[in-house]
């Protein structure tokens, strides 16, 4: 299924390679130093006015536009769909000056029993439907149970497919068992791109996301994703630093380029721009175009669209102007 | 470009932070500015005006004056006149003026820094998120303790005026971390802004005003060094404070030499960066980023020599290649630019000229790709690799985004190498074991370090260097004691104002001594290394008691005496530092134990030499190295409380090989007070006793001999005391110096210490001894270590 999709995954895709304790345990991570390197971050770099436009423009193109509800509805889940294929009303495009572009976000993200409904509305939109999986969020249902949930929805259709990994194998320091873990869904993934979700928030510290990022790396994974949007903490650019950084060590080493979703907690505008920054200050352009960096949110898209109408008319704008999604 | 095409490559586009309020304000002032003195603004006796430039782009900004000695006298009287009330005014009431300049800078934050961008050239994220803010919570925190100063150091009182000189590299600052505390411990100030950067000095003097700090306690004279010369000469200024070049401190130790004058230099820096091979690496690779590309690397305590383990060195020079091509450098007041303009052509020519030279030794030099501005004055990052201990690259301080990479094999090489240096000013080490990190924080010769960090400042932690980097401290509690001095503070005394002398027979101790029996002929030699040794001149001196009977010889040592007592000092530093300071007390208690052993011995000859009561010194002495005995394991240091996770230790460390000139009055409590101390706390001495009384000093060989005290440890060299002052005070292995004797002598030891820029302290050679906690104070200097933690 990845060779009709050419354009949306232009690079190799990441085969992983055989599990090396050596790299995970080599790992040096200094919490206050990756801090305030974080904390400069948005401090040493910003955009502004057209720039400003173009950037936020790109966010949307790298937004997996996520409804993970218990009381989400084919009602509910067709309405983001909608907003998915026009997220952006055409007016303010022109406006813009970029009436003629062809804007849609990376991808909707939903829960398997919703994968039909997404894909019949986005049908011939091009944009791909995601699905959470093995036990999301919290994944502690039986393994033999998460790779047919995996399996289910790529049969349904899901092109990409997020998995949770077992806090409890980085809690104990079994690297081994998260290596084989993430080895068996990502060949249950078969031709649909995994992104791994490593939960950072439950993982204790920075080095224990380090290792994660390379353990799930190594089995594998098409990119490394922060969180599941449910734990008490969720995207922070301190994690998302250290995950980029694995990705750069990773691809030092094997010369494989796996993406980046940082997801939970990025609502503003302001938010989307520090994580683009993020991604052109460590690893450049090419890690920050859809194939290798998504966003994962819901709300992030209407304030995107309340800076761009700031942009364009130089007025500060109110949300019930902006379309839900 | 349209959007369409930005959205292609994604660029930072220009964001500008907008110039205009600060123009504004320079042409509310016709663009000329005058002296700030005695609360009015006034035009300069001398008429002569100068032009202050924006380094990024050459244009003029305004005129300042320049203060001639007629203005700088004016200021001097003005701050004189100031004074009287000044340390008058109760500390809470200070504390409120404190207060309100650090809110009126906070209020006028961003004015603050537009105009320091424009002035000095670093950029505005540096200025608004680093400068300014500091500069406002040194205020803050000095108001702090101009509120406490009463309780919390009650027998200090103000120094008086004050002369501060300070540089271009961080004006605002810099004027904080001279301004706040001296105002806080009741001192007027004179300050000098640097000529390239005098507007922030001038706007901060606006404020003072504004907030109606009586007329005189601020006086603000622009000018360039002829200025800060005069100031430095007056006669009516008690203490100078100097940021700046280490040959500028230099002239400034000789010329105030023998003034009286009291003194702080901070001065320049030739810090290691070490990273060990277990350190983060793309952290460390941050770190280099803040500590040599943060202000263009015009900062005194850049990290400007990077020293790796060999096993990662490679891999770092990759990191940081990658890194630096990632680096933006442009217009300073664009808000996404790293890197802004350097102060000025002739800096920029000298940090050509270094690399140039540096290449030409054969330093390999590595820029980035991308090009830097034609217009104004700029410099690209640059890394030098192959770099070699002996080159210009590693030794001279260059002040300027230029960095010399080392390499080390071992922990005990780093050391070697990041102490191979004349300057102390900064370290920063970089390990993720603990072990390892302190271990190497404990032997580099650094006034600051930091640890898995670089470049972090606060107002509640000490900043200042060891060595050639200067002595003084700025910020912390340390920092106060540059700014007051003890009430009540000895004056040198006449030999007319001595005390009267008691009788010989009157002392109860020589009752029963046998002075009949005729006495076996003794040779004093000196005492180095842990051994008798005889003089290298081949003289000896006869030493006379006050009624000019004939008392014995002492050696009469010379330059080579002292050049192999320092050597044996030198040798016994490390050892004696590192022995645990139970043990030292242990030694000094022994010390106490054999010398009360032979009290009564010890007493006749003091009386013999002096016609004092020799026996009531002795007594005086032994309770001085008990008193010695006990500090040695109670001076302790503090953990500062500073915004940040971290803990930052501020540790007194020994300052190394001591020269003693010993008062002539009270032998025996003399040596027993002074060098009993500066030896609890772990430095070593060379001791030139007391010229009337050396016999006290020579009979005190069989003393140490007997007490276990370190070979080298205590070394004693008798002879002309201020020829051997000369020596010791000239000697670059000497760390510091104190000298008791005249005026004369005072103004020889100052002036012979400018050369590797020794501490010294100057006592009268009569009079009263100082206490023990001005003599703690002087025995040590405090190194802050900065520890970030996290798990």
């Amino acid at each position: 299924m990845a060779a009709t999709l050419p354009s949306a995954y232009p690079v190799e895709r990441n085969p992983g390679t055989p599990f090396d304790l050596r790299l995970v345990e080599a790992v040096r991570v200094n919490r206050s130093a990756v801090e305030r390197r974080a904390a400069t971050l948005p401090t040493r770099r910003t955009v502004k006015k057209e720039w400003q436009a173009a950037w936020l423009l790109h966010a949307i193109r790298t937004i997996d536009l996520t409804t993970l509800s218990g009381d989400d509805t084919p009602g509910t889940v067709r309405r983001l769909c909608a907003k998915a294929r026009q997220p952006v009303r055409p007016e303010l495009l022109q406006a813009l000056g970029v009436g003629q572009l062809r804007l849609s976000v990376g991808a909707v993200c939903v829960y398997h029993e919703m994968v039909p409904t997404a894909l019949e509305a986005l049908a011939g939109s091009g944009i791909p439907v995601a699905a959470v999986s093995t036990g999301f969020p919290a994944g502690l249902t039986p393994h033999r149970l998460k790779l047919q949930e995996i399996e289910a929805s790529v049969a349904a259709g899901a092109q990409e497919i997020d998995i949770v990994i077992s806090r409890r194998h980085v809690l104990t320091g079994n690297w081994k068992a998260l290596y084989q873990e993430v080895r068996d869904f990502r060949e249950a993934c078969g031709p649909a791109h995994m992104k791994s979700i490593l939960a950072v928030g439950e993982l204790g510290s920075l080095k224990n996301v380090l290792k994660a990022s390379l353990v799930c790396m190594q089995a594998g994974s098409d990119f490394i994703k922060t969180s599941t949007g449910k734990e008490a903490v969720n995207a922070t650019l301190p994690h998302s630093l250290v995950m980029v950084r694995a990705i750069r060590a990773y691809y030092e080493e094997t010369g494989y380029k796996v993406g980046f979703k940082p997801a939970g907690g990025i609502r503003s505008a302001k938010q989307a721009l520090d994580w683009l920054i993020l991604m052109k200050e460590e690893l450049g352009l090419e890690w920050m175009q859809p194939h290798l960096f998504r966003i994962g949110a819901s709300a992030l898209l209407n304030d995107i669209e309340r800076q761009l109408e700031h942009l364009a008319y130089g007025r500060y704008a109110s949300m019930q102007y902006q379309p839900l999604g | 470009m349209t959007i369409a095409e930005l959205m292609e490559t994604l660029p930072y586009g220009p964001a500008l932070e907008a110039a205009q309020p600060a123009l504004d304000w320079l042409k509310a002032h016709q663009n000329r500015f005058a002296l700030f003195i005695g609360g009015r603004w006034q035009p300069p006796a001398s008429r002569e005006w100068f032009p202050t430039l924006n380094p990024a782009n050459g244009q003029t900004l305004a005129q300042v004056a320049q203060a001639g000695p007629a203005d700088v006298d004016k200021a001097v009287r003005a701050a004189r006149k100031a004074l009287a009330g000044w340390r008058q005014t109760p500390g809470h009431l200070r504390a409120r003026y404190l207060y309100a300049l650090a809110r009126q800078i906070q209020k006028h934050a961003r004015l603050f820094a537009v105009l320091e961008t424009l002035d000095n050239g670093k950029p505005i994220r540096e200025t608004r998120d680093i400068d300014v803010p500091l500069a406002v919570r040194h205020f803050y925190y000095h108001a702090g303790w101009a509120q406490l100063m009463e309780r919390e150091l009650a027998s200090y009182e103000p120094v008086g005026v004050v002369g501060q000189i300070i540089p271009w590299n961080f004006p605002l600052l810099m004027l904080a971390w001279k301004i706040a505390p001296a105002l806080a411990m009741g001192n007027t100030v004179v300050l000098k802004p640097a000529e390239w950067t005098p507007l922030t000095a001038l706007l901060f003097a606006e404020l003072c005003a504004q907030v109606g700090l009586p007329p005189g306690v601020v006086n603000i004279l622009t000018g360039d060094g002829r200025t800060g010369a005069a100031l430095v000469a007056h006669p009516g200024v008690d203490k100078i404070a100097f940021t700046g070049s280490t040959e500028v401190g230099r002239q400034i130790r000789r010329v105030t030499a023998g003034s009286g004058k009291k003194l702080s230099l901070e001065l320049g820096g030739k810090s290691p960066f070490i990273v060990f091979e277990d350190a983060d690496l793309d952290s460390a690779v941050e770190g280099v980023v803040d500590a040599i590309w943060f202000n263009q690397g015009q900062v005194c305590c850049a990290g400007s020599r990077l020293l790796l383990q060999e096993g990662i060195a490679e891999r770092m020079v990759a990191k940081l290649k990658a890194r630096m091509e990632k680096l933006r450098l442009g217009n300073p007041l664009d808000k996404a630019v790293d890197m802004g303009a350097i102060i000025g052509p002739v800096q920029l020519q000298k940090i050509e000229r270094l690399v140039q030279q540096g290449v030409a030794e054969g330093a390999e030099l590595w820029q980035p790709s991308w090009a830097v501005p034609q217009e104004g004055c700029f410099y690209p990052p640059t890394l030098l690799t192959r770099v070699a201990p002996a080159s210009t690259l590693a030794q001279e301080e260059i002040f300027g985004p230029v960095l010399a990479t080392l390499t080390f094999r071992t922990p005990e090489e780093a050391v070697r190498l990041a102490n191979n240096t004349r300057y102390g000013l900064a370290a920063s080490i970089w390990s993720e074991d603990i072990n390892l990190a302190l271990d190497i924080a404990t032997q580099v010769k650094a006034g600051v370090v930091w640890i898995n960090s670089t470049n972090l400042f606060d107002a509640a932690a000490g900043f200042g260097g060891y060595r050639e980097s200067g002595f003084g401290r700025e910020g912390g509690k340390e920092g106060l004691w540059e700014y007051v001095k003890k009430k009540g503070l000895r004056q040198p005394t006449t030999s007319k104002a001595k005390p009267k002398r008691a009788k010989l027979e009157a002392s109860p101790a020589l009752r029963n001594f046998p002075l009949s029996l005729p006495p076996i002929d003794r040779t004093a030699k000196l005492f180095i290394g842990g051994r008798q040794v005889r003089p290298d001149s081949g003289y000896s001196r006869v030493v006379y008691a006050p009624d000019g009977q004939r008392l014995g010889e002492v050696g009469l040592g010379n330059r080579k005496d002292i050049r192999n007592a320092v050597e044996a000092a030198r040798g016994a530093f490390e050892p004696w530092r590192q022995t645990p300071a139970y043990q030292r007390a242990q030694i000094l208690y022994y010390l106490a134990e054999n010398l009360s052993e032979r009290a009564a011995e010890f007493a006749w000859r003091i009386q013999a030499q002096t016609g004092q009561d020799g026996q009531a010194e002795v007594e005086a002495a032994l309770e001085a190295l008990f008193a010695a005995a006990a500090w040695a394991d109670k001076y302790e240091g503090v953990a500062h409380p500073t915004p940040l996770r971290n803990v930052t230790l501020a540790l007194p460390e020994p300052i190394g090989v001591m020269g003693l000139l010993c008062p002539d009055d009270q032998p025996l409590l003399a040596l027993a007070r002074l060098a009993g101390l500066a030896l609890a706390l772990g430095n070593t001495l060379v001791v030139v006793p007391s010229f009337q009384a050396p016999l006290t000093a020579t009979d005190f060989y069989q003393v140490l001999e007997t007490s276990d005290v370190p070979a080298g440890t205590f070394n004693i060299v008798t002879g002309v005391r201020d020829e051997l002052a000369q020596t010791l005070a000239e000697h670059d292995d000497v760390d510091a110096i104190w000298y008791a004797g005249p005026r004369e002598g005072w103004a020889l030891v100052e002036r012979a210490s400018a050369g590797n820029l020794k501490r010294t302290w100057t006592l009268p050679a009569h009079g009263p001894l100082p206490d023990a906690d001005e003599i703690l104070r002087q025995a040590t200097q405090i190194k802050n270590i900065w520890v970030p933690y996290g798990a």
